[in-house]
């Protein structure tokens, strides 16, 4: 087991380099460090010292690959590449364009992130579930093509519109919430209802569809036609023998998401202006800040890749069929 | 001429798209393995309603796409003919009504009077602060609050009126086709159709088109006069924006999938045929793209795009152009992030295929790699490949709106659900609310993605082999 993971762990090594080396190119080399300091102090009459002080200042100021000014190794680590790339693979963000400690904020910001992004995981989880056995257990009947109707109906809504239609129902109409905002602690509880009721049921639509194929799919095998050949009822065969097959696939979906909950919810954090990850996010792309979209693109990858490795073991942990080697 | 054409990229790439279906279509009408599916669809009832409701979406969305610049009047002193710089598409030509009657800011639908007060100079020379009347909205009215109701439900019995006559003709043709291909009376023709008797479902087809063509009458008679789904901010109508939409809307559905079509059919084929080095390098690139989250990438690569538009201001002739190669620019980068997928799923595919019979004896008896990969494996994956297709493209139209919420979707001044959204969100804080942007928004991406996705269920059921053969 433990060979296994470490040698999954050295997997995601070449691909962290790559998504290292495809960010580089994208925020060095496709537009030079001048570039950037022009578009940050305004696009035109930049003086040339105006462009040095702001490149000094960030840091951007060395060469990107190689410098022949400095000597040993020293040529090697004193460059853009190294300060800015390579520190990512030791979680060293280093400062923002504005200058904050991209690291402290990270730390600070992923815990709203978690505050909303795990009650609509699981809330969503048991919602979704339920509803889709539900319909499974009226199969081919007109509460099934009715859900079914309604289902693709909700997934044809864009996800800005729920929270559009959240935030106006519940809180304007009736007032039930705050609007959007933020508290420390557990006062933060009434501020997180509305998006994670926004967010549960946005993935109403395609969540419950899935699972209710997963089902269906289930449905159909021989060990299902032989429990009921011996003479269970239809909830036994469901509860039991279906939906108990049918957690692998349902758990070993989760699992990959689960790392990538620290990254929260773009719209949802800025739409209710929850200080989270997402925001966090958001925000940069906004005030155009390279240094935070640069460190969050690497942090994605990496708990993309984390989701991955889990997964893999987990489909071990819980499949027998699944052997390790 | 009076008008010159103008082809921008995106115009460039939709007529190959068309092209390329077009050319697809003749040959599958004349192979009766690839017609069969194409049947299946057009037999279901959901299929061909959807169908219809795409087509006059995409009906719309090509008018947009056929641009001008016209000329200008006078000509220039030497003589010559000049042309305006400003380029136009034949949706707005056909709508200049709309585009040109603008009001100072918001309006609701069907209003007479703007919706904010102004002070006005009264003759006598006081000044009152009222609601003002709308310069172009209900202008032909003398007293609206009396006249409006009566006037409206005029137009739209004229509209209704006319829209039945225009679908009796387009039936009435139909029919007279039918009857004289089966050689059939057309009264036989008809009746088979209303008792829905037909192979396919021409009942449902001709009945979308009655909705749909009675609605566009009814729209087209109203919007004339009125402001049907209101005024913007600055004063545009908003339906003649949410119709400009539609294009954008469809753009990226459709040209995202032909960019990324040819990489990731040939990556992975490739991976799945030859397996061993090249597998492993194409698995790791595409896993490698596919663990940088999809929007972080798309922020980078957008940003990146304006800064050197913003370094490079030159280097673009006009606003729409700028706009345009932005929106390829989003295109190409939505393709990057979107064709792992398919990859994957061709990969698998091609991994099985390999191993079959015909393929190891074309293999054993010397055919070359090319030439069993264009013959055996290309045409036996077609169908995931339209499938991944089909269900991509409502995705893709989605994503256009949260994009542009993020700022990091289509040019700001282009038209599109996405940037109408993002400008009227902030408006439902008004009291009362300014509700009709984001309805109009909400209403054609819904009926569209709706239609899509219903369509694509459709196509999905029709092509996939293990589904159509439960069926049977």
């Amino acid at each position: 087991m433990t060979a296994y993971i470490l040698r999954r762990m050295l997997y995601a090594i070449p691909i962290l380099i790559g998504v290292n080396l495809i960010t580089f190119a994208l925020f060095f080399v496709v537009n030079s460090p001048d570039d950037m300091a022009r578009m940050h102090l305004g696009e035109k009459r930049v003086t040339e010292e105006a462009i040095l002080g702001w490149k000094r200042e960030h840091g951007y100021d060395r060469p990107l690959l190689y410098n022949e000014e400095a000597r040993g190794l020293a040529s090697l680590t004193d460059t853009i590449f190294f300060e800015k790339s390579v520190k990512l693979f030791a979680f060293q963000f280093g400062p923002s364009d504005d200058g904050r400690d991209i690291g402290y904020d990270i730390s600070q910001r992923m815990w709203p992130s978690l505050a909303i992004a795990i009650p609509v995981l699981l809330v969503g989880l048991a919602f979704n579930i339920s509803y889709a056995l539900f319909i499974v257990f009226f199969r081919a009947t007109y509460v099934d093509i009715g859900s079914v109707v309604l289902l693709v109906a909700m997934m044809s809504i864009s996800g800005l519109f729920y929270i559009i239609g959240g935030q106006f129902i519940l809180s304007k109409l009736f007032h039930l919430a705050p609007i959007s905002g933020y508290d420390q602690g557990l006062n933060a509880w009434k501020f997180l209802t509305l998006p994670v009721i926004v967010g549960v049921i946005g993935g109403i639509g395609s969540g419950t569809r899935w699972y209710r194929t997963l089902f269906l799919e289930e449905i159909a095998k021989d060990y299902v036609r032989t429990a009921r050949a011996k003479g269970l009822s239809e909830r036994l065969v469901l509860f039991r023998h279906v939906l108990g097959n049918a957690l692998i696939p349902i758990l070993t979906g989760v699992v990959v998401v689960l790392p990538l909950l620290f990254m929260g919810s773009l719209i949802t954090e800025s739409f209710f202006g929850i200080p989270g990850l997402g925001s966090y996010t958001i925000d940069a792309i906004s005030n155009q800040d390279f240094a935070i979209v640069r460190s969050m693109v690497f942090l994605g990858a990496v708990l993309y890749i984390l989701g991955l490795i889990l997964t893999d073991i987990s489909y071990t942990l819980v499949d027998p069929r699944v052997r390790l080697q | 001429m009076p008008l010159i054409p103008v082809v921008l990229w995106t115009d460039a790439l939709v007529f190959i798209l068309i092209a390329l279906v077009a050319g697809f279509a003749a040959h599958a009408a004349r192979h009766e393995h690839l017609r069969d599916p194409w049947r299946r669809v057009l037999r279901s009832r959901v299929g061909v309603a959807t169908l219809v409701v795409l087509v006059a979406f995409g009906l719309v969305g090509l008018l947009d796409t056929l641009h001008v610049r016209l000329k200008q009047d006078p000509p220039s002193a030497t003589g010559e003919v000049r042309y305006s710089p400003e380029v136009l598409s034949l949706l707005d030509l056909a709508l200049s009504g709309l585009r040109e009657r603008q009001e100072k800011t918001y309006s609701a639908p069907f209003a007479t009077h703007l919706f904010v007060k102004e002070s006005m100079n009264q003759p006598d020379g006081r000044v009152l602060r009222d609601y003002p009347r709308l310069e172009h909205g209900g202008a032909h009215l003398e007293d609206p609050a009396r006249q409006r109701a009566w006037d409206i439900a005029w137009r739209s019995l004229l509209g209704l009126v006319k829209g039945l006559i225009a679908w009796s003709l387009l039936t009435a043709g139909i029919l007279w086709l039918m009857a004289r291909r089966q050689g059939r009376a057309l009264s036989e023709v008809r009746d088979a159709i209303l008792a829905g008797r037909t192979p396919i479902p021409w009942r449902t087809a001709l009945g979308t088109l009655g909705v749909l063509l009675a609605l566009g009458f009814v729209a087209g008679e109203l919007a004339f006069k009125y402001h049907i789904l209101g005024t913007d901010k600055v004063g545009e109508d908003v339906f003649f924006q949410t119709l400009k939409s539609i294009r954008t809307g469809l753009l990226i559905g459709t040209l995202t999938t032909l960019v990324m079509l040819p990489a990731a059919v040939l990556l992975g084929i490739a991976a799945g045929y030859f397996r061993g080095w090249v597998d492993d390098v194409i698995q790791y690139l595409y896993t490698t793209l596919n663990s940088i989250p999809g929007v972080l990438l798309i922020a980078a690569a957008i940003l990146m795009l304006q800064v050197y538009m913003s370094n490079h201001a030159d280097a673009f002739a006009s606003l729409v152009e700028r706009a345009d190669l932005r929106l390829l620019f989003l295109c190409l980068i939505l393709g990057v992030t979107s064709w792992t997928g398919l990859c994957r799923l061709l990969r698998g595919e091609a991994l099985k295929l390999r191993e079959i019979d015909y393929v190891q004896a074309a293999q054993a008896l010397g055919v070359g790699h090319f030439t069993v990969i264009a013959r055996h494996i290309l045409p036996n994956v077609m169908h995931i490949v339209l499938i991944t297709l089909a269900l991509d493209f409502s995705g893709l139209v989605l994503a256009e709106a949260v994009l542009s919420y993020v700022n990091i979707g289509v040019d700001p001044t282009m038209n599109s659900w996405g940037n109408m959204i993002n400008s009227a969100r902030l408006e439902l804080a008004r009291e009362p609310v300014v509700w009709w942007s984001l309805a109009a928004a909400f209403l054609f991406m819904f009926t569209l993605v709706l239609a899509a996705n219903l369509f694509a269920d459709v196509v999905r059921d029709a092509f996939d082999p293990r589904l159509r053969g439960g069926g049977r």
